[in-house]
């Protein structure tokens, strides 16, 4: 089963390539964007099992390692 | 004679650095794989800059669960004296033996240069030795160095005395241009609650000899000589 996290910068971090992004997009023209956040997506190949376990499972291995919770919010999304 | 451990991972590369530095300054430095479980009869632990596994995933990230990191966590938690440079600074938060995070510079920037550092507490093992107002010039080399803290981690920080070095400019004032990376706080160098893990991003091992343009970095070290002297002293 396929199982994808995406990693992003909390809110009260500075996110100075979301930042970047938004100008270099300002300066192409695109008109009315009015944040952008740069994060990360991990696309997980995991075993099939009882989706409530995997989660459960990922979820502490996303907190301990993948994220780093000082600086990063996460969710996990399965299928 | 004092005996440094030297930290090694794959990517590692302030280590022969380091370990010139300590013999430089007439004391034994040993290199030690991260594979190693055991940290050994050591004085100290350095935990040098580079690029750990590749920087992958965050900086630090994969090699805070490397053997000899649970070593040098139960070395610090008996006391020992352990000092992140760089990547070593960014591998004990990510390990949490330092409060906070790294993060991208502000300016998106790798910076590769010499700046001022302003000690803002000189009585702990890392700062002792380093005369009152002295302002150091010592090399940074980073991409990710922007120090990020809650506001509570920084409030908690600032009360205990916690953080050991700022930038600053040449005459030592606190200046927004003074900060290479956009840390909060213009925070270059920090330690633990105990005061015995210490971690700065800029680099005292590429700064202890005339000929590298500033020897200021012998201060840092001769800090921890002496500390260490101390509690033989003492013992």
């Amino acid at each position: 089963m396929k199982v994808s996290i995406i990693i992003m910068p909390k809110k009260a971090v500075l996110d100075p390539q979301g930042k970047t992004v938004q100008s270099a997009l300002e300066h192409m023209g695109y008109d009315g964007v009015q944040d952008v956040r740069v994060g990360k997506y991990l696309e997980i190949e995991v075993k099939d099992g009882d989706p409530e376990t995997v989660r459960a499972r990922l979820d502490e291995a996303a907190h301990r390692f993948l994220s780093n919770p000082v600086i990063e919010d996460y969710r996990i999304e399965i299928g | 004679m004092m005996r440094f451990a030297i930290l090694q991972f794959p990517a590692s590369n302030c280590d022969q650095d380091c370990v010139h530095a300590i013999r430089v300054l007439g004391h034994q430095a040993d290199y030690l794989w991260h594979k190693e479980e055991s940290l050994g009869a050591v004085d100290a632990v350095i935990v040098p800059g580079g690029f750990s596994y590749g920087d992958y995933l965050r900086c630090g990230a994969i090699a805070r669960f490397s053997p000899v990191m649970q070593a040098v966590r139960r070395f610090a938690d008996g006391g020992g004296l352990v000092l992140g440079i760089c990547n070593g600074f960014q591998i004990l938060c990510e390990a949490g033996l330092l409060p906070g995070a790294l993060i991208r510079n502000r300016s998106l920037q790798f910076r590769c240069e010499h700046i001022f550092l302003k000690t803002e507490n000189r009585t702990t093992p890392f700062t002792v030795n380093i005369p009152e107002g002295r302002v150091l010039r010592l090399p940074i080399a980073h991409g990710e160095g922007c120090y990020f803290a809650e506001p509570e981690t920084l409030a908690a920080l600032e009360q205990n005395h916690r953080i050991l070095w700022r930038y600053c400019n040449a005459s030592g004032e606190r200046t927004e241009g003074a900060n290479p990376n956009g840390s909060l706080g213009n925070i270059a160098g920090i330690c633990n609650e105990r005061g015995n893990v210490a971690g700065l991003m800029p680099h005292p091992e590429r700064a202890c000899e005339p000929i590298l343009g500033s020897d200021d970095g012998r201060l840092i070290f001769e800090s921890v000589l002496s500390a260490l002297n101390a509690g033989r002293a003492a013992a």
